[in-house]
């Protein structure tokens, strides 16, 4: 009893931390309807600065927290909804998950080029002094400040926001204001300023959260801050999104369950090294599969939406035949100088930069499929470019084969992969859907891709020169290129043409609405398998191709956080095309090249360009690319209409 | 014109449009304190558009709007609210993931004020019993009839003072249709002018005291109710024949 005691106390702090994220999930999930996963990164925002004041600036601690929490929590809420969320249509999920993403992707690079690097060493206590032992519960399990800091505003937030939310006239208001604000102002209450206060107090308590377990780590790193994510996702998932004191009980015994487990298991044996760290994720999937709240997220519509105007049509649609001829031209015009200059001037760091860039159009290609087409969201997609270059390293490895043909068994067997999640996670949509993937990601990323037998450990699998074919390996040759530039095409390709073809058709109409989609005959769940299988074997392709441009197969190569940043790019560039891919590739890797030269404090920049991108995918669904393309066009048409002295169509139709 | 006699809800020459997408061409009409204003018309003519450039949702792209003698053309939807304009719209009006006496109770906290909640929510389910049997059940639960119900009973009980209703029997069963007018009738007798958009057409015209009819976007017939039969009938006559012109040629 003593020892059991003894291991579960010490999970306490933790746990609180974890509820401490996940009450504030389902609170913002609550009032302003987005599931915040960059809730983690405003909680490090408020940490930083107040760290950075007493730290660095030797602010009294009060004045410190004032600043950071009181000023700069409030403050970036505030920012977030005028500048982000209150572009994205309350029914556009897509939206909402990726902005939340980009957030917890950028801010963190940032912060460095904002403040410089920054090594944050001990943020001072704010309510009870963490060295101090206060009392012994039991004989001798000692209980310090940090813990009874971390109980303390656990049970006061929680209490406080429980309040706010189901007794006072602002919480109704909120929770009404995400389903429909239009049906809100109806009733004489400013939406607008109802959302913005909802905002505003989960930056307050994201704050609050951040600085008060500040302390608990002894430096302040966004790293922390996005690993206790992880477990609020899950604890916040149990909850379904909507009891803060379910999410706030479970978060707090994933907390205790996982240190009681590490004190009982022996540390050399598997549960101790893969199931442990696994814990909070098998949760979450256990939650995804099982909570049957979690199947209706994000239902309630607006009954207003009519209100506003559809969308505009993507750029190849509003294409007339002459300016349709001239943009294939120029296209073709500019493969033919690309090939040229690859095989003839291009200096060998920018042709090594470019091949990268061209199997990463690859990996992208199948976000395309999934997402743009399909209107799934993966989070996982890295972790199938993983599957495959793992696969083939380790059949080159033991049966010494050829790897582009182990390559091609890695596409098939993340091809797999994707088809079984999709399988396993059939009954979710929008929400769920990314969440399970993300689940999966991280359960690689943790339990098997650093597992000996899959990548031989940390340090990865090194390519020989004998696994390929074709001189692959050669310094000057171009036998690389032309392979990933022939692969390329042929994916490319093939994606237009099941875009196109009756696949594409069904998979756009389930993506339109999955109710329609079923009423004329299509089969929902076998096109999601299809569509997942699908992308899985082209991010397979790229994620072998890439391994082998890397030379080494690495786990850390193949990590949640890239999966996260594909979706972001993609989604940048436009979601809906073939050619949003490759510019999405080629840009990521032009922009890091570039990002080279400048000095490193920018380092991080090359990431919140890209989330940069995807905020404005908040205002412009297709894309900022493929917007800027449709203006061209547009203009385009108008000038050869000027020309053929012909009438421009105007845009205004008249009368319905 | 000063108080009494100037009139609670004005429109003029208005148009609209959704983005490209134009719905009004100059739409004029007045609704005097205490009137009925019955606004009929084919699919598309422009009704539920016209009520929601009444009450803020679309704003009117010309045109002025004049909520008891003030310009709110460009007011947000909420201030427009607070002057005292109601509007139940088309289909569901009800927040689904709110309990049906939260919606009742958000609905009475702005409009009736805070110390009038529980008499506006007890006269609220002694009128509609169906509704305290379900207070509890999220809103979303309710079918269509029922959640069209619970939008309706929130302006009778508290009445404003202008109120459009969208598509008022639309999805009713018959015996609450004649309880819906009965309380329209009701609160028209405390001072509520009405603007009811109606398939029912006979119906609507023996509540009224004018008659619009829209036709594509355009007012086609503006007069007493005993005129609007026949203008109905000649615009959907019209379209009928526009349409098999369409067809033949």
């Amino acid at each position: 009893m003593e020892q059991l005691l003894g291991f579960a106390v010490p999970g306490v702090p933790y746990g609180c931390a974890y509820a401490v994220f996940a009450v504030g999930l389902v609170l913002t999930y609550q009032t302003t309807g987005v599931f915040n996963v960059g809730y983690g990164a405003q909680a490090y925002v408020s940490a930083f600065i107040f760290a950075w004041l007493v730290d660095d600036h030797a602010w009294p601690t009060w004045a410190a927290f004032v600043c950071a929490v009181v000023i700069v929590g409030p403050g970036l809420g505030l920012a977030l909804d005028r500048f982000l969320f209150r572009r994205i249509p309350s029914s556009n999920t897509t939206a909402k998950i990726v902005t939340g993403l980009s957030l917890l992707v950028g801010i963190p690079a940032l912060l460095p080029v904002v403040f410089g690097n920054q090594n944050l060493v001990g943020a001072p206590s704010i309510v009870f002094n963490p060295d101090t032992v206060y009392f012994h519960l039991g004989a001798d399990v000692p209980v310090n400040g940090i813990y009874l800091s971390a109980v303390l505003l656990t049970v006061v937030m929680l209490v406080v926001l429980v309040l706010l939310l189901r007794t006072t006239r602002l919480g109704l208001e909120m929770r009404a204001a995400v389903e429909s604000p239009r049906l809100l102002e109806l009733e004489g209450v400013n939406a607008r300023r109802v959302t913005a206060t909802a905002w505003a107090v989960c930056g307050l308590m994201a704050g609050l959260a951040g600085v008060l377990l500040a302390p608990t780590e002894v430096t302040v790193q966004a790293q922390d801050y996005v690993t206790l994510m992880v477990a609020a996702i899950a604890a916040a998932a149990i909850a379904a999104l909507r009891s803060m004191p379910v999410a706030a009980v479970v978060a707090v015994l994933i907390g205790v369950l996982s240190l009681t487990a590490q004190g009982y298991l022996p540390t050399s044996s598997f549960w101790y090294s893969a199931a442990l760290p696994a814990f909070p994720f098998l949760v979450l999937v256990g939650a995804l599969l099982f909570v049957p709240g979690l199947r209706h997220l994000d239902e309630a519509t607006d009954p207003l939406s009519s209100v506003d105007p559809p969308p505009p049509p993507p750029a190849a649609r509003v294409r007339g035949r002459e300016v349709d001829r001239l943009v294939r031209t120029v296209y073709l015009a500019l493969l033919f100088a690309f090939v040229v200059s690859m095989l003839t001037w291009m200096p060998p760091t920018w042709e090594t930069v470019l091949n990268q860039g061209m199997a990463y159009s690859l990996v992208f290609l199948s976000v395309t499929l999934l997402t743009g087409t399909a209107g799934q969201l993966s989070l996982a997609q890295a972790t199938l470019a993983g599957i495959a270059a793992f696969t083939a390293g380790q059949l080159a490895n033991h049966l010494g084969l050829d790897f582009l043909v182990g390559g091609a068994v890695g596409a098939v067997a993340a091809s797999v992969v994707a088809g079984m999640l999709a399988l396993a996670s059939l009954r979710l949509r929008g929400l769920g859907l990314a969440l399970m993937t993300l689940a999966a990601a991280l359960l690689f990323d943790v339990a098997i891709f650093p597992a000996q037998a899959v990548s031989g450990g940390t340090g990865g699998i090194t390519l020989e020169p004998r696994w390929l074919p074709l001189d692959l390996f050669a310094p000057n040759g171009h036998a690389y290129f032309l392979v990933v530039l022939l692969v390329l095409v042929i994916c490319a390709g093939g994606v237009a043409l099941v875009q196109r073809g009756t696949v594409g058709r069904f998979l756009a109409a389930m993506r339109g609405s999955e109710l329609g989609a079923a009423g004329i005959g299509v089969n929902l769940p076998w096109q999601r398998v299809l569509a997942f299988a699908l992308s899985g074997a082209l991010a397979g392709v790229g994620g072998a191709l890439l391994a082998i441009q890397q030379t080494v197969i690495a786990p850390g190569e193949f990590n949640y956080q890239l999966s996260l940043a594909f979706v972001v790019i993609v989604v940048t560039t436009g979601v809906g095309t073939v050619e949003g891919a490759i510019q999405a590739g080629i840009g990521l890797v032009v922009v890091q090249q570039l990002m080279q030269y400048a000095p490193q404090r920018l380092q991080g920049l090359t990431f919140v360009l890209f989330a940069l991108g995807a905020l404005a995918y908040a205002a412009h669904p297709e894309g900022v690319v493929e917007l800027e393309k449709r203006r061209w066009t547009e203009r385009a048409e108008r000038a050869l209409a000027r020309r053929h002295r012909a009438p421009a169509t105007p845009a205004v139709t008249g009368r319905p | 014109m000063t108080g009494a006699d100037r009139p609670i809800l004005e429109l003029d020459e208005v148009s609209a449009a959704y983005g490209p997408y134009r719905a009004l061409f100059g739409v004029s009409f007045s609704v005097a304190r205490g009137a009925v204003v019955a606004l009929l018309g084919p699919n598309g003519a422009g009704k539920s558009t016209v009520a929601r450039v009444a009450s803020g949702l679309v704003p009117a792209s010309s045109g002025s709007v004049r909520v008891d003698g003030r310009d709110v053309a460009g007011e947000p939807a909420w201030r427009i609210a607070r002057f005292g304009l109601a509007h139940v719209p088309e289909g569901r009006g009800v927040f689904d993931s709110l309990s049906v006496e939260e919606n009742l109770v958000l609905s009475f906290q702005r409009r009736g004020g805070r110390g009038q909640i529980s008499a506006s929510l007890a006269q609220a389910y002694e009128r509609f019993p169906l509704l305290k049997e379900r207070r509890q059940d999220r809103a979303g639960t309710l079918s269509g009839g029922q959640q069209r119900l619970l939008s309706l009973a929130k302006v009778l009980v508290v009445p404003p003072k202008v109120l459009i209703v969208d598509e008022l029997s639309l999805g009713l069963a018959p015996g609450v249709v004649d309880d819906v007018y009965a309380g329209l009738a009701d609160v028209r007798r405390k001072g509520t002018a009405l603007v009811v958009v109606e398939q029912q057409v006979d119906r609507a015209l023996a509540l009224a005291s004018s008659a619009v009819v829209l036709e594509r976007g355009t007012v086609a017939y503006y007069g007493p109710p005993s005129g609007a039969r026949a203008a109905v009938e000649e615009v959907v006559d019209r379209r009928a024949r526009g349409r098999a012109q369409a067809a033949s040629s």
